[in-house]
């Protein structure tokens, strides 16, 4: 067997065996679905439930979407500042950090008080995102070849040329890295902010529904909005991955097969 | 351009010293003439590169006068020094959008500096995808592209196979003998430095200066038969001597 069929063969393999062994579990011992429900029984919930579910799967996908866009446009326009300007890093980078390191569930009750929902459910969605997008973005605008700098120099090269023609090109790998690893985290922001507002929310989000679900003990339901989650999480992952190949697979070897 | 014989760049009783404390050259004359192939030659650590980065303007002399050279320069790297990202043409062609050249003439430019070094075929290949003396090609097509009037080089072909060298030797002479620009040519092999220059100003050790200056008066074109004559064999001869003088009074 080739290594790419037993790439995508064996993870369905093993999806199949756990599959069949809790639908067995949940048949022997009689579990009743307000427990553990049979994986039919999810499945049939999730088409049963689906445009309910589909509504909430969009409303959190649609402030995912715009938290990573926001991170996306706020980490890389802080991280050009930070190399333009070494007075706005030194003044700003101890603050970003901080913003990183404090969790964000601790930190969304807090935003629920002085925003509106929809704002605050974006804010959490945009605070956990962008810090991977910031750093790494500066960290790629700051690798530069020094020869290259050099060059640039030599031909006169006005600052925004530098950032424009070498800099940013040359951060391209990184920064799309840091955007694939906020994808999946503005996802978690969006989702640990509709926790948060939980009951006291008017959110109709998928975590919201999952609370919800969990209130009513409708264990099934809670796991269909589960795997609709993460579902949206493999999406995101990839549709992110497969930009970076689009991006990078001319020139960087992260993206080139080796050949033998 | 300057008439030929004209000095184009003259470096007087240059000093540098990095913040370190490395005193990489102390006392350090060169006077280039316009069109002529200079070599400057010794052992690794001599400042030679120094040297050429004060002349282009890279680093700057804490003593000492440097009159700097009037037009374009090109400035040839070790390492090919390619932006991965862009393609053989789009890196040809940086100078010249740096520059804000416009599209028309950029592109007979970028044309033309491709035909020089033989790389027309691979205008849209991306560096990766080129050998090491591809690449290297592609960075003098770079250099040559603003049809500058002094070329300098540090050490190009050091990480390339002897193979690749002697045939960039013979492409880079080519070149120089149809254009007859400036060309200061860093280098650490007393075989590459005579088969290449009309003149080899051999430095000593840390603080570089210039220790001897010699004239390599063969005429071009020089080929495989002059690479091989006993005449080349003498001037080998005679500059690794002085090399070996210059290292040894250094040491002293």
């Amino acid at each position: 067997m080739s290594a790419r069929a037993l790439r995508i063969g064996l993870p369905i393999l093993l999806l199949v065996a756990v599959l069949l062994l809790w639908d067995l579990v949940v048949r022997l011992f009689a579990i009743p679905p307000f427990v553990l429900p049979a994986p039919g029984l999810v499945l049939a919930t999730l088409i049963a439930d689906g445009s309910l579910l589909w509504q909430s799967l969009l409303v959190t996908l649609t402030i995912t979407f715009k938290g990573f866009l926001l991170a996306a446009f706020g980490g890389i326009a802080l991280a050009i500042a930070f190399n333009q300007w070494r007075l706005v890093e030194y003044s700003l980078y101890p603050y970003a950090v901080m913003l990183q390191v404090t969790p964000i569930v601790a930190v969304a009750p807090l935003l629920l008080i002085y925003l509106p929902q929809p704002l605050a459910v974006l804010a959490c969605a945009w605070i956990v995102a962008f810090f991977p997008v910031l750093a790494n973005t500066t960290l790629g605008l700051s690798s530069v070849d020094h020869n290259l700098i050099a060059l640039f120099e030599i031909y006169k090269a006005s600052r925004w040329q530098v950032l424009w023609n070498l800099k940013l090109p040359a951060a391209l790998p990184q920064m799309l890295a840091g955007l694939r690893i906020a994808g999946g985290l503005s996802l978690i922001g969006a989702v640990v902010a509709e926790i948060a507002a939980g009951s006291a929310g008017a959110g109709s989000g998928l975590a919201y529904r999952i609370s919800e679900s969990g209130y009513r003990l409708n264990i099934p339901r809670m796991f269909a909005a589960l795997l609709l989650l993460s579902l949206a999480g493999v999406a995101i992952f990839f549709a992110l991955s497969a930009l970076s190949y689009l991006a990078l697979r001319r020139w960087h070897e992260s993206a080139v097969t080796r050949e033998r | 351009m300057n008439a030929p014989g004209q000095p184009i760049v003259s470096l007087r009783n240059v000093g540098k010293t990095f913040e370190s404390g490395t005193t990489a050259l102390k006392g350090f004359n060169l006077v280039v003439g316009a069109g002529e192939f200079v070599s400057l030659l010794g052992p690794s650590g001599c400042g030679k590169s120094t040297a050429l980065r004060i002349v282009a303007g890279l680093s700057e002399a804490n003593e000492g006068t440097v009159e700097w050279p009037v037009g374009h320069i090109g400035f040839v790297f070790q390492e090919p020094t390619l932006m991965p990202w862009a393609s053989v043409a789009a890196n040809v062609r940086l100078p010249l959008k740096l520059a804000h050249a416009d599209e028309v003439n950029s592109q007979e430019a970028v044309a033309r500096a491709l035909d020089r070094v033989g790389l027309v075929d691979f205008a849209d290949a991306y560096p990766r995808e080129l050998s090491g003396g591809m690449r290297m090609r592609s960075s003098i097509a770079r250099a040559l592209v603003t049809d500058p009037d002094l070329l300098l080089m540090d050490e190009p072909f050091a990480a390339l196979d002897e193979i690749t060298r002697f045939k960039l030797n013979n492409d880079l002479l080519a070149v120089w003998q149809e254009l007859r620009r400036t060309v200061i040519f860093v280098t650490h092999s007393v075989f590459e430095s005579v088969y290449l220059s009309q003149r080899i100003v051999v430095m000593t050790p840390r603080p570089g200066r210039v220790f001897a200056e010699i004239a390599i008066p063969a005429p071009y074109p020089r080929d495989e038969r002059f690479r091989t004559s006993a005449e080349y064999a003498g001037f080998c001869r005679q500059v690794a001597e002085a090399l070996s003088k210059a290292m040894a009074g250094g040491a002293s």
